[in-house]
């Protein structure tokens, strides 16, 4: 059990005790069909912290509805304006209550009630507006390392990423985890082979096998999909064998014990390092589980994420909506490339410039700095990249989680 | 002590293979703490070097993880890929693997 530690931050308090690194307006449209005269209201405010996101199906689904919910009152949050077409079957009233019930200023727009695009963007705009100067002045409280959640993800990958970025945010991760952070990392169907590793690492035996088993449920989702994933190409950059290229996306992970598996929306009961197990349960439908890095990224933001380790070799660009992402570049060249894109050079590592030591302690206090309100690169670049679409989930099993009677009152 | 040569890396203290940062040609001689190894063969970027030198059979580590077994001898300084290592897992992980991953997944950890 990790012991609290001193106060090194400051957050914005939210109501149910979380703290939000960032505090902004959030204008998300609960159909496609209301996704333009969305989109139109947040233009007003380039440059604000206004931002756009919201569920492009008219069909209902469990999974969306819960990642509506955990987006909206996420503590990097401070008010939310839904923008509704009106016949679609997403429960806007049950989404605005919830929002509503955690404190936050909230308003639904129906664009089929309000007089059409012209005066829902007139309305939009100015609730905004007012809701910026309501927000504005709300004071951050002291935080901890302690009350942070990290996300990793990696994307673009090539043969350097395994070796530089993914085990420099390892040893990122083992330092946040030794403050007593939560740290999540994810995307099991690049975990094959390294299930056996995992379930030594688990905080419990009945953990150790739920590990195997989320794994194994990866492998057989994306074998139905006919996705493979070791490729000739992988052994011209030296990796021999499938569990060793799992490995290099498992480095994220560090070496801290694992205390938990997350499913997409909820949130982790202490800190440490957890699983988010992102493939859904039962039959195979709806097609891939994650068709961009960004579908991932917003599950970890789901699961309380107030910023993203994302790891890349070839160089991707994007950001998120509502929590800053960090780049960490592996490769040497690609960083020269794309400098303006990329946070961390990683890549020094290959250059006897640095070691991973060096680099996991610079992301760790890039985290910090960034914690406390200096834009990572896509952030800056005004990335907000947003993706959810459908999936379906059983409940967790009772051995997923750690025993957390008195850990959540020792939290908060 | 804790020495070790700029142009490989070692992840983690108790692996046996060390990583090429850069191409390293033959003859080279690597500093790895107390050690010195002679690179045996040109090894390219983000390929493997044994540290040790591995009878028939030993599990590789990388990572301080095991990623498959030697296929034979290997000498210190000996570049470790394909010819030479082969996996303890599946081969390939391709349309039938997951199916056959599910009948794997209930057997007891052999992976240590």
């Amino acid at each position: 059990m990790t012991t609290p530690t001193e106060p090194m931050l400051t957050g914005y308090l939210r109501s149910d005790g979380r703290k939000g690194i960032r505090n902004l307006v959030l204008v998300a449209y609960l159909v496609e069909c209301a996704h333009h005269v969305a989109r139109e209201i947040t233009g007003a405010f380039r440059h604000r912290p206004v931002h756009l996101l919201g569920f492009p199906g008219c069909y209902p689904n469990d999974y969306a509805d819960k990642m509506m919910r955990q987006l909206t009152t996420h503590p990097n949050v401070g008010a939310v304006l839904l923008v509704s077409l009106g016949c679609e079957s997403f429960d806007k009233h049950g989404l605005e209550q919830a929002v509503r019930s955690s404190g936050r200023l909230v308003q639904t727009l129906t664009i089929q009630q309000t007089g059409g695009t012209k005066t829902t963007i007139a309305q939009g705009e100015a609730w905004v507006r007012d809701a910026l100067l309501s927000i504005k002045d709300a004071v951050r409280v002291p935080m901890g390392i302690d009350e942070l959640v990290i996300g990793t993800v990696c994307g673009g990958s090539d043969g350097t990423s395994g070796i530089t970025a993914n085990p420099a945010v390892g040893r990122a991760f083992d330092s946040l985890v030794d403050h007593g952070a939560t740290c999540i990392f994810e995307e099991t169907g690049e975990l094959v082979g390294c299930e056996y590793h995992m379930q030594d690492r688990a905080a419990t035996p009945e953990l150790g096998q739920e590990l195997v088993d989320c794994v194994a449920k990866a492998a057989h989702y994306y074998s139905v999909l006919g996705h493979g994933s070791f490729a000739p190409g992988n052994a011209d950059g030296g990796l021999t064998t499938q569990e060793e290229k799992s490995l290099g996306a498992y480095a994220k992970s560090g070496a801290s014990v694992i205390q938990g598996i997350l499913k997409p929306g909820d949130l982790a009961p202490t800190g440490g390092l957890y699983l988010l197990d992102m493939v859904p349960d039962g039959e195979v439908r709806f097609g891939f589980p994650n068709i961009s890095d960004n579908a991932e990224i917003v599950e970890l933001i789901s699961c309380g994420a107030h910023l993203t380790l994302f790891t890349t070799g070839r160089g991707s660009v994007v950001g998120s909506a509502i929590s800053p992402v960090i780049k960490v570049c592996a490769n040497p060249h690609t960083y020269e490339r794309l400098p303006d894109d990329m946070d961390v050079n990683a890549g020094r590592i290959l250059r006897a410039q640095a070691t991973l030591d060096d680099v996991g302690e610079e992301i760790f206090n890039l985290v910090l700095q960034v914690a406390q309100g200096e834009p990572s690169k896509s952030e800056g670049l005004g990335h907000q990249e947003f993706i959810l679409t459908y999936k379906s989930f059983t409940a967790k099993g009772p051995a997923c989680l750690p025993n957390t009677t008195n850990i959540l009152h020792q939290k908060h | 002590m804790n020495e070790i040569d700029g142009r490989v890396l070692l992840l983690r203290p108790e692996d046996n293979c060390l990583i090429a940062c850069v191409s390293v040609p033959a003859g080279v001689c690597l500093r790895i703490g107390l050690d010195e190894i002679t690179v045996l063969q040109p090894v390219a970027l983000g390929h493997k070097i044994a540290r040790f030198s591995m009878s028939a059979g030993t599990k590789v580590l990388r990572y301080g993880a095991v990623i498959g077994s030697t296929t034979r001898a290997v000498l210190a300084g000996e570049h470790v890929h394909t010819h030479n290592l082969k996996s303890d897992y599946l081969p390939t992980y391709t349309l039938s693997a997951g199916q056959q991953f599910l009948t794997k997944a209930s057997r007891p950890s052999d992976q240590k």
